[in-house]
């Protein structure tokens, strides 16, 4: 096994090698010197093992050792028709479209946005205003002990950049949606969306982030094989509030990983609501660092998994001011065989007093093969504080189930109900109304149907 | 009216939790009756409604229950809950259940329409699913925002048992069993869920009152009274019977003592009731 991972290695580090090449003395230096940094990260980290207590219970192998390469065109083909379902065109101000990596211009909207609001992709940004990205493009994320966003810095090529002026409201949100195709005969591939967020000083901004697999009728669930690897990083300025949305619905034997890195400062408000939907090995990191006092922060989540998939969610809420809330809701329903894995860190510093932290996850078993495990960690160097947590595994009640079958409910009718109250209690703390919507539905169609 | 009772019970025997609950249960009610089943705790009254609504902990080993549709007996065990439901017949949990998350109005209106949609009738729309409760919640006295409320979650014992009642004057099913519905209640809950019921009986409607405590049959007073005992009818009468068992309490029948003329008694007085 070690030597087939040691393979894989090599074959991920060939890439950033020849990324490295193809983009020579095009990218500013200081993009240059990060990614050779992060190059460096990666080859000494390598992929993370079972030893690793942030990584006990989810093993990468299948990544590691499938070597996936970045797509060799520019851009693969798909028809509008592809995305349509994906699309948020009539919600959204501005609906950028990535395929399989790269910009597709053809397939984005930008709508007039106000004044001094900067929607566009990195790879543009790079070329026009480099200085407005170089004081957080990879420093926001940092480089730390994660090899998955090492690899995103050396490998990225493209992503989106918004940027909201101080005082400056948007309503309508952004939608940035990272599609993949990949079909069963195909090389795997991989790609590294990267998202960089700055909300200005008393600016309003939601964001919503789509990772998809393409479908087609033949394979409605997606029958290729391909990996996506996302960092997002997010400035919350003083005063500012960001909406951030993740909807993750990538096909049946994709592969996702995405790590977002949120600094707050002074009474910034900040919530993600990340839904997991797809994927058969998925991973989703959310670190938020409350660098500011007064800030208002709060980290949900949903995921739904059945047959073999596994969905693991770290979450870290770091209070380093003092005055800081946050609250944190995860919710997984899991069929079949699935695995779930949920880590909830708090941190809170030493001089962070009067921090408020609420932390609560739950998960829903609807058979007897699927598992999670889940930890809360808090971590608590301050003493005037309120941290509470609680996690609850459980099946579906039924004595609900007979109750609403006594009423006249069907069966299938009576479990969906009981699995969207469930779900609801997340779906519901999503601001976004037609968000909302569409997650049901999502929801709808994928509940298993198992007895 | 048909001439087929409307629920016929013939020697129901019924295991749970690994034990004998019913041990032979007869009985027949017609359509326009009332008929209340008393007995002290641990007789088997609430099994017996569970049994009949369909709850899946409970093992029949033997006997037979004949539900009217459409004017012949339907074999009722062999029916899932959901069927029994849309059949109409309508169980008042003693327990109603909590289900956080599921608004009442959204349940009660699926509920409904899955009825008509059975009973081949149109589905309600909003609207007249609205008109059509809350004519229903005034007869109750049900605040309106118990509509906007998760099922049962966080109600009052009152409330849930009331909206049990609530429930089944929408629903307005053909056999209504109600299981303890009297107990948590106050005297004045107790005479608005009983005007309640007593505004449910019609000539094509049977009640099956499962009962503690005569108090309740002071507003709801039934045809026939049965008392169960240890999984046995053992004593059947008119109303009269509810006022003898307050007296004397229900040591007077010595439990596992079974009448020999109670199931002939009870046919009879059945018979009268309907006659």
């Amino acid at each position: 096994m070690t030597g087939v991972v040691e393979a894989g290695l090599h074959s991920y580090i060939a890439e950033i090698e020849r990324a490295g090449a193809a983009r020579s003395g095009r990218e500013p230096s200081w993009l240059t010197s990060a990614r050779e940094e992060a190059s460096e990260r990666f080859r000494t980290l390598g992929f993370p093992s079972t030893n690793e207590e942030e990584w006990r219970f989810t093993s990468v192998a299948p990544i590691a050792k499938t070597g996936f390469t970045r797509p060799a065109e520019l851009r693969s083909a798909i028809a509008p028709s592809s995305v349509t379902p994906f699309s948020l065109s009539t919600l959204a101000s501005a609906e950028l479209v990535f395929v399989n990596g790269r910009y597709a211009a053809g397939l984005s909207i930008i709508r007039t946005l106000p004044r001094g609001i900067r929607v566009e992709t990195l790879a543009s940004v790079l070329v026009s205003h480099p200085d407005q990205i170089e004081p957080y493009l990879t420093r926001v994320a940092g480089l730390g002990r994660q090899a998955f966003t090492a690899l995103n810095t050396a490998l990225f090529a493209d992503g989106a950049f918004v940027h909201v002026p101080a005082s400056v409201t948007l309503d309508a949100p952004i939608h940035v949606l990272f599609i993949s195709t990949a079909r069963g005969n195909d090389v795997p591939t991989m790609s590294h969306p990267r998202v960089l967020v700055v909300a200005g000083e008393s600016s309003h901004v939601s964001i919503i982030e789509s990772y998809v697999g393409a479908r087609d009728d033949a394979s409605p669930r997606g029958d290729g094989a391909y990996f996506t690897n996302a960092v997002t990083e997010v400035i919350v300025g003083d005063n500012a509030s960001v909406e951030h949305y993740k909807l993750q619905q990538e096909t049946a034997r994709a592969s996702h990983i995405a790590t977002m890195h949120v600094i707050g400062q002074r009474n910034a408000r900040f919530q993600s609501h990340s839904l997991s939907f797809g994927g058969s090995f998925v991973r989703n990191d959310v670190i938020a660092v409350l660098d500011g006092e007064g800030i208002d922060c709060t980290l949900n989540g949903l995921y739904l998994a059945d047959d073999r998939q596994l969905v693991d969610n770290h979450t870290t809420i770091d209070h380093a001011r003092p005055h800081c809330g946050s609250r944190e809701m995860y919710k997984g329903i899991l069929a079949g065989h699935a695995r779930a894995v949920f880590n909830g860190k708090i941190v809170v510093r030493p001089d962070a007093q009067k921090t408020d932290a609420k932390q609560t996850n739950k998960a829903l078993l609807l058979s007897e093969d699927a598992q999670i495990n889940t930890k809360p960690q808090l971590e608590i160097f301050a003493n005037d504080v309120k941290c509470t947590h609680g996690a609850a595994v459980g099946q579906m009640d039924d004595e609900a189930i007979f109750y609403l079958r006594a009423r006249g409910l069907g069966l299938a009718e009576a479990r969906n109900l009981l699995i969207h109250a469930f779900a609801g209690d997340v779906l519901n703390r999503m601001p976004l109304e037609p968000l909302r919507t569409r997650a049901e539905a999502v929801l709808l169609q994928q509940l298993p149907n198992e007895g | 009216m048909s001439s087929e009772p409307m629920l016929t019970i013939t020697n129901l025997h019924v295991n749970g939790g690994g034990r004998e609950i019913l041990r032979g249960i007869n009985l027949s009610i017609g359509a326009g009756e009332v008929h209340a089943i008393m007995g002290p705790n641990g007789s088997g009254k609430s099994t017996l409604a569970r049994v009949l609504a369909g709850h899946p902990e409970y093992e029949v080993t033997q006997g037979q229950v004949l539900f009217e549709v459409g004017g012949v007996g339907q074999d009722l065990l062999a029916m899932d809950p959901e069927s029994r439901a849309r059949e109409g017949l309508f169980m008042a949990f003693q327990y109603p259940v909590e289900i956080p998350g599921v608004n009442n109005a959204y349940f009660l209106k699926a509920a409904l329409n899955a009825v008509r949609k059975h009973q081949g009738k149109d589905e309600l729309d909003a609207m007249e699913f609205m008109t059509l409760v809350r004519k229903r919640m005034q007869v109750l006295e049900i605040d309106e925002s118990l509509l906007n409320r998760p099922v049962n979650e966080g109600f009052s014992g009152g409330e849930k048992k009331r909206n049990e009642i609530f429930q089944m004057a929408v629903l307005e099913p053909r056999l209504a069993i109600l299981d303890e519905t009297d107990s948590g209640l106050d005297i004045d809950a107790l005479k608005i869920v009983a005007g309640g019921v007593n505004a449910m009986r019609a000539p094509t409607r049977a009640i099956l009152v499962v009962t503690h405590y005569q108090r309740l049959l002071n507003y709801i007073v039934p045809d026939v009274v049965h008392v169960l005992t240890d999984g046995r009818i053992v004593r059947s009468g008119g109303k009269e019977l509810a006022l003898q068992l307050e007296e004397k309490g229900y040591g007077w029948l010595a439990p596992g003592e079974v009448d020999p003329a109670a199931k002939a008694r009870q046919a009879r007085v059945g018979e009268e009731a309907r006659a």
